[in-house]
């Protein structure tokens, strides 16, 4: 059983036309691109356009304009823990996107192992109880391209990540209102968008059912006190507070309690990393054994001074930046500006809840003029630390090494 | 573009059970209705034909133009998981084509 979408119901033919007249359709436009950024990619190329023709978007990062993979530019992190609707990462995985959304007609099924089909409005989901969370959306593959060697993929600099509050409903009273049957073992989401040729994988993603009822994992229709904006998943989205962006959902409309685990593509092949600490493996190295992307590990990063920036030698300078601690809250943040030999412990700021960015920041004296690496050290509160070497993965997926900073004092 | 359709307005405020310590402002949702800007550049050069025709209804040139100096390889590797994963309808004889094309413009030196 499948219900049916709303919305513009076929968009895939006139995409498979376009491309066969492309010469006609696909021409470049003026509007997308205003002024270019160099991402620090090594080897690159780093050079990408900043956007603002997005709908409900602000300044982006465009890395890729079909399906729209779009990248909050870094310095929008210095400004706060909550990253502005309008500049929060955007990525999709097929190209035919419901553009329009009748808050009316909108409906959203829970099916499959239950007791009660629903069939939910908007109105119906509003009548849930209210709830929010602070919680941090990274994308598995954020930092993609600094990955060595470099791998195939979208590549991403640090900025396929944001932090908001999100306002929903809780998923656990959506599928206690349905009923879940014994012997469920996952629950499937599934959105609006679909593949752009008839046999593609639907994009699909699964949480084990105790997961999907523990409370935390929602639906929201907002973020920051605004609804979303429906590249971010308008009208309701999957938050999975501490995992990877790959299970929040966007623009859910078939909620599926499933009795078998769930063996989609994009469960069992893609997103899936190897089983070893930090998602580590060599090169060409074979026989690792995979499992799905799962919860995030911590990460932190220096938001006010930039690579290669010169600050005063002999001189208070003042560090700053964002932590998150992945499934767990921060502990503590740590900085060095001796390339690791020594750590000082930073001031962390007002804490908004465990799983979401926290601001920490330090002053810091360099003792002379000369060439200074800072380092940033996240610690959870599960005691788990970043690493000091860099994982590699040919997905590129799960990057949280110790960031390092190379700048001059003068 | 971004197009409001609708002003209707859904309150949820009134039937909300908040949680302690939370705001609960009135959040309305609107519909909406948003226009995508175009789909970018084209690939350009000898062999882009094959190129354009079999790759640009799945992505923008872009995807492909970001990626870093793979080797022919890895370009083979990628098309073909378009072709088999992601049921890309490319047609078999354009395959040498796509990937002569890809490691000419994007491949490891």
């Amino acid at each position: 059983m499948k219900i049916e979408h709303v919305g513009p119901t076929f968009t895939r033919r006139r995409l498979l036309g376009h491309a066969g007249m492309a010469g006609l359709t696909l021409a470049a436009g003026p509007a997308l691109a205003q002024t270019i950024v160099e991402l620090p990619l090594p080897g690159g190329p780093g050079e990408r356009p900043i956007t603002t023709a997005f709908p409900q978007k602000g300044a982006m990062i465009l890395q890729r304009s079909r399906p729209p993979l779009l990248e909050t530019p870094f310095e929008v992190f210095d400004k706060g823990v909550f990253t502005p609707d309008d500049q929060f990462y955007v990525r999709w995985h097929w190209a035919v996107i419901q553009t329009d959304v009748d808050v009316d007609k909108f409906r959203v099924a829970v099916r499959g192992h239950v007791n009660q089909v629903l069939s939910l409005s908007l109105k119906d989901i509003l009548s849930f109880p209210r709830v929010e969370i602070a919680a941090v959306n990274q994308c598995s593959g954020n930092s993609r391209g600094f990955f060595q060697p470099r791998v195939a993929g979208g590549e991403w600099a640090n900025g396929a990540m944001g932090n908001a509050r999100w306002t929903g409903v809780r998923l656990k009273d959506v599928l206690d209102r349905a009923g879940v049957k014994g012997g469920a073992v996952q629950v499937r989401f599934n959105g609006t968008d679909e593949p752009v040729v008839p046999d593609g994988p639907k994009f699909m993603k699964s949480l084990d059912i105790d997961h999907a009822r523990d409370g935390e994992v929602m639906m929201a229709y907002a973020m920051n006190g605004r609804q979303l904006p429906l590249l971010n998943g308008f009208p309701l989205r999957l938050v999975v507070p501490g995992w990877y962006g790959t299970y929040w959902i966007k623009a859910i409309n078939d909620i599926e309690v499933l009795d078998q685990p769930d063996d989609n593509y994009w469960m069992k092949i893609a997103y899936t990393i190897p089983d070893t600490p930090h998602a580590d493996m060599s090169p060409g190295q074979t026989g690792v054994k995979m499992v799905p992307i799962n919860r995030m590990p911590p990460r932190s990063f220096i938001t006010n001074i930039k690579s290669g920036e010169t600050v005063r030698a002999n001189a208070p300078t003042l560090v700053r930046g964002i932590a998150f601690g992945g499934d767990a809250d921060v502990a503590r943040v740590d900085l060095s500006s001796d390339s690791g030999k020594t750590w000082q412990a930073t001031t962390l700021g007002k804490d908004e809840g465990k799983f979401s960015f926290r601001q920490w920041q330090a002053s810091v004296t360099l003792p002379g003029a000369g060439n200074y690496t800072l380092m940033v050290r996240c610690t959870n509160g599960s005691g788990v630390a970043q690493p000091d070497q860099a994982n590699w993965n040919p997905s590129g997926f799960s990057r949280n090494v110790i960031e390092t900073t190379p700048i001059i004092a003068a | 573009m971004l197009h409001k359709t609708s002003a209707l307005a859904l309150l949820s405020a009134a039937v909300s059970t908040p949680l302690a310590g939370y705001a609960q402002s009135p959040i309305t949702l609107e519909s909406v209705s948003i226009d995508l800007p175009d789909r970018g550049i084209m690939f350009t050069g000898p062999g882009s034909d094959a190129v354009n025709n079999n790759c640009l209804a799945c992505h923008s040139a872009s995807m492909v133009l970001n990626q870093p100096a793979l080797p022919t390889a890895a370009w083979q590797a990628e098309a073909e998981k378009m072709i088999h994963v992601y049921k890309a309808p490319v047609d078999e004889k354009d395959v040498p084509k796509i990937v002569e094309y890809l490691a000419r413009v994007q491949g490891a030196k």
